[in-house]
């Protein structure tokens, strides 16, 4: 790859997410927020994805980077702690969780650009890391990830204070991650939060569309018939003709 | 020169009301030499599901034979057709396989649920990062100009045959802006109970 690339040889691009992920700890648990832009190179690929990722019942977490690695590495983790809640009867801590993505991302070198906000409250209370793409964490109470954490970083610098509440923590994190939205290019569109506390999650998505499309004024629609057409096929089939079959158990063997 | 552009070729799909359409051109060339017109991109994978594969020609066709070979055990497994969003973890997870050497193809899926009839499309990235929308997707060499067509003649709830002259003109106008795109189209509209084929008449430079 490396010499295809000097022999001039662009390498071909994937969905990133210029992103801007943050979370906060609030006085009953974890804020987590993020931007919903997808980008391919300059081109915005995707206006509204989500990029708060399910990790457990009581762990979310936030990614950036190249997009099919965040939502890859999640989904296995989050697989792998599932196996292991049901293993060990009891709900996993997020300190697990966070071991487990920073031994994957380490084993890889940086080569899996998945730059993470992992957040959630377990039996020893709330918890917030940020887990870079070669494996080193933080765990601090107030954190920021991708390209446009420096804009949301400067509002939690701010206006983060501890043992803050649910309105001030919420409304904290939407300004941050709006601070993202509109001073970096590689984020926009809505802002997503999810909020764990003890026995709750709720996920808003969106929890603020911090940019409506404007009306359309007039119609482009082209008038039928318009296309000539060489040779149409038809291949016709019995309206839905699926027959309802009685739930069997998945093959487990 | 990107490896992605090196054969050209688009594929576009589209949501309507009660209905889905996806199209791709029929271009099949190296570089700017073009060798074949009669290229299918798009590749059947139920009663009700398609998938295009435009990008380098040789993994469009490994691709679509790997998709065939690993839906073909899941139905026999489950003795049920598959619905559109499992069929894109299966596209998904294959990609993902070869995180480090992958495929250069960037999917497009468009179909109906089996059972409920939903309509259905998304695209992946070459790494399988999947993507779904409630209006168009895009790939391909001429992505950007049909981003540009499908923005503007896009409506939501269009019927079968409105979705057929605008998924048409998007395709034909954004190929005709894009060298190594064009000679020939195929359009496929799939409704719960038929799926009308046509070809296109196209310029052919």
């Amino acid at each position: 790859n490396l010499s295809l690339g000097q022999k001039g040889f662009k390498a071909p691009t994937a969905y990133k997410t210029g992103t801007t992920i943050a979370g906060i700890i609030f006085k009953d648990g974890v804020i987590l927020g993020a931007d919903t832009r997808a980008t391919e190179d300059t081109i915005v690929a995707d206006k509204n994805c989500a990029k708060i990722h399910y990790i457990a019942p009581n762990i979310y977490c936030c990614g950036a980077g190249t997009a099919a690695d965040t939502e890859m590495t999640t989904q296995m983790v989050s697989s792998n702690l599932e196996l292991h809640r049901l293993n060990t009867d009891r709900n996993v801590r997020v300190a697990t969780a966070n071991q487990m993505l920073k031994q994957h991302l380490y084993r890889y070198q940086g080569y899996i650009s998945a730059a993470l906000v992992l957040g959630g409250v377990d039996i020893a209370g709330p918890h917030l890391y940020s887990i870079y793409p070669h494996g080193s964490t933080d765990k601090l109470p107030y954190v920021t990830m991708g390209s446009g954490s420096l804009a949301a970083m400067a509002i939690f610098e701010d206006g983060w204070k501890p043992n803050i509440d649910l309105e001030e923590g919420k409304a904290l994190v939407k300004t941050a991650i709006r601070g993202g939205i509109f001073n970096d290019l590689g984020s926009g569109s809505n802002v997503d939060l999810c909020i764990i506390t003890k026995d709750k999650v709720d996920y808003i998505r969106p929890y603020e569309e911090s940019n409506e499309k404007g009306k359309r004024q007039g119609s482009y629609k082209y008038k039928r018939g318009t296309t000539s057409v060489l040779t149409k096929d038809v291949i016709r089939f019995d309206e839905l003709d699926i027959e309802v079959v009685s739930e069997e158990a998945m093959e487990t063997s | 020169m990107s490896i992605l552009s090196y054969n050209g070729g688009d594929v576009i799909a589209m949501k309507g009301k009660n209905c889905v359409a996806i199209a791709c051109d029929r271009r099949f060339g190296i570089q700017a030499q073009t060798v074949a017109t009669d290229f299918d991109k798009i590749f059947k994978m139920g009663e009700r599901l398609y998938v295009g594969l435009p990008g380098l020609a040789t993994d469009t066709q490994t691709v679509s034979q790997r998709l065939k070979y690993r839906l073909n055990l899941y139905t026999l497994r489950e003795n049920r057709e598959i619905k559109p969003k499992t069929f894109m973890s299966v596209v998904s997870n294959l990609l993902y396989e070869r995180r480090f050497g992958p495929y250069f193809v960037e999917p497009v899926i468009a179909g109906l649920d089996p059972i409920t009839a939903e309509p259905f499309v998304c695209s992946l990235d070459l790494i399988g990062c999947p993507m779904i929308t409630d209006d168009f997707v895009v790939s391909g060499t001429a992505s950007e100009q049909m981003y540009g067509m499908c923005e503007t003649l896009w409506t939501p709830d269009l019927s079968p045959d409105d979705l057929f002259e605008t998924i048409s003109q998007a395709l034909l106008n954004a190929v005709d802006r894009d060298a190594v795109s064009g000679w020939g189209a195929k359009v496929f509209v799939i409704e719960k109970d038929k799926v009308t084929v046509r070809t296109l008449k196209t310029r052919m430079d």
